[in-house]
């Protein structure tokens, strides 16, 4: 009889462990002896990070999106639908076309921005983190002669970098542009340092006050008054915008939260170095589905996709899941328009930013292409 | 610490987004009154957990060196 492996979500993690499954085990797939089948609510697979590019006009979103069947092994069975409901003790997944049983089940639905927990949030900011929010975004900031503006981030959110990513541009964005000194630029923190990594707030400092870019930390956003364009702090200070760009805070699906299998917040408790879902035997998590305390990005689905398949492969075979997640993590960080830095951290080695270069840039452009060959599993 | 936590986060190796950003997100979604602790192993948490809930206005209900972490306890009051 055939074992069934059900993955959830079709982005960055639930794409590259059904590639990576099927590839694994060739043999088996053929045969009929393992079945795995990817649920997917959209046709298209969209690389998130395109969206700061886009954001600048540096890059167009045909680049950064690709239909899922064509990023998926022959040995995926892709199904479109949209689940509604888990129910982990029957192990069957309830769509709107169809009902799906499994053996095992992958997770991987990723976490949702959420503009609605903080009024006046969604009638008058602006982001990046939205395929819509960045093509708005991209139109203010080619209008935008004069005035401020503000950055603030809530938590949780996806992709630690790219507020910092998307300060550093905007100060370059209006040099270029010949306006840097009609533009007062603040970014904002949640807490008392400008970004989590002592070792890049320390880095991210110093460029702060070489380009003249204001900040404040402690700030976590509580209110937007869009009759006096006022940031408003849950520690009480007041910014004055005329373009506020928010990191808004993220759920976790709603799947999740409609299925009672996360916290408050829909993320799930998920075993840190296993991976798999605590308190069920059947269910793996990987990515921003999860509520592990480390950063919601794809890198951290594409260094977890390994140990969910090393994983899922020795269950299938009657054996115990020995591979073990370290933290891992790695992120470039856009300091300029044509310069970057990387950053490499796990559970146990703490984070040293590379010194940022152009080469670093050109690399990070270059990721971005070939992100397509490691969703398919050929990287 | 004869308060009992009603949540429990566990922040340990968590560089990025950080024990504190971890405790924010929790306590932005906890009801007035929960107690919500923190294990860390950044020592920094000792110093930035208690100035953020103090520039906040929250309760410090505790902090204890454990040896290899720190066992911090807020009490949400707003």
């Amino acid at each position: 009889m055939s074992q069934n492996v059900v993955i959830l979500g079709g982005g960055v993690g639930g794409t590259m462990v059904a590639n990576h499954l099927v590839r694994t085990i060739p043999e088996e797939i053929r045969s009929g002896e393992i079945t795995v089948t990817l649920l997917a609510n959209e046709q298209k697979h969209t690389y998130q990070p395109g969206f700061l590019f886009v954001a600048f006009n540096e890059g167009h979103m045909g680049q950064f999106e690709r239909n899922e069947k064509a990023l998926l092994s022959p040995g995926v069975n892709l199904i479109s639908d949209n689940i509604v409901r888990v129910d982990k003790d029957a192990k069957k997944l309830h769509g709107e076309k169809g009902v799906y049983s499994y053996d095992y089940l992958v997770i991987s639905t990723g976490s949702v921005p959420t503009f609605d927990t903080i009024p006046g949030q969604a009638e008058d900011s602006h982001n990046f983190y939205t395929r819509q929010g960045a093509f708005q975004l991209r139109d203010a900031l080619s209008k935008f002669q004069a005035g401020k503006i503000v950055v603030t981030v809530d938590v949780p959110h996806k992709c630690p970098a790219a507020p910092l990513e998307m300060t550093l541009m905007l100060d370059d964005y209006f040099r270029v542009r010949g306006l840097r000194d009609k533009v007062d630029i603040t970014y904002t923190y949640p807490i008392g340092r400008v970004h989590a990594l002592q070792s890049v707030a320390d880095w991210a400092l110093k460029e702060f006050e070489n380009r003249g870019i204001q900040y404040e930390t402690f700030f976590n956003l509580s209110e937007v008054d869009t009759r006096k364009k006022l940031a408003i702090s849950m520690e009480g200070s007041e910014l004055p915008y005329d373009l506020l760009i928010t990191i808004p805070t993220h759920r976790g699906a709603k799947v999740i939260l409609d299925s009672n299998l996360g916290d408050e917040q829909g993320f799930i408790p998920t075993d840190r170095h296993s991976l798999k879902m605590l308190g069920d035997d059947h269910i793996y998590v990987l990515g921003d589905a999860t509520n592990l305390p480390i950063s919601k990005a794809g890198s951290t689905a594409h260094y977890q996709t390994e140990t969910v398949v090393q994983n899922l492969i020795s269950e299938l075979h009657g054996l115990s899941p020995r591979a073990h997640y370290d933290g891992k993590v790695v992120c470039f960080l856009e300091s300029k328009m044509d310069q970057a830095s990387f950053i490499e951290f796990s559970y146990n080695r703490p984070p040293q930013p590379a010194v940022p270069s152009e080469m670093l840039h050109w690399f990070k452009l270059a990721y971005n292409e070939m992100y397509w060959l490691f969703a398919r599993g050929l990287l | 610490m004869a308060v009992q936590a009603d949540k429990m986060v566990d922040a340990r190796g968590s560089f990025c987004p950080g024990p504190l950003m971890e405790l924010i997100k929790t306590v932005k979604t906890a009801p007035v009154g929960s107690v919500i602790e923190v294990l860390s192993n950044d020592q920094g948490s000792a110093k930035d957990i208690p100035q953020w809930v103090n520039k906040v206005g929250h309760e410090l209900v505790y902090s204890e060196d454990m040896g290899d972490h720190w066992k911090i306890a807020v009490r949400k009051v707003k």
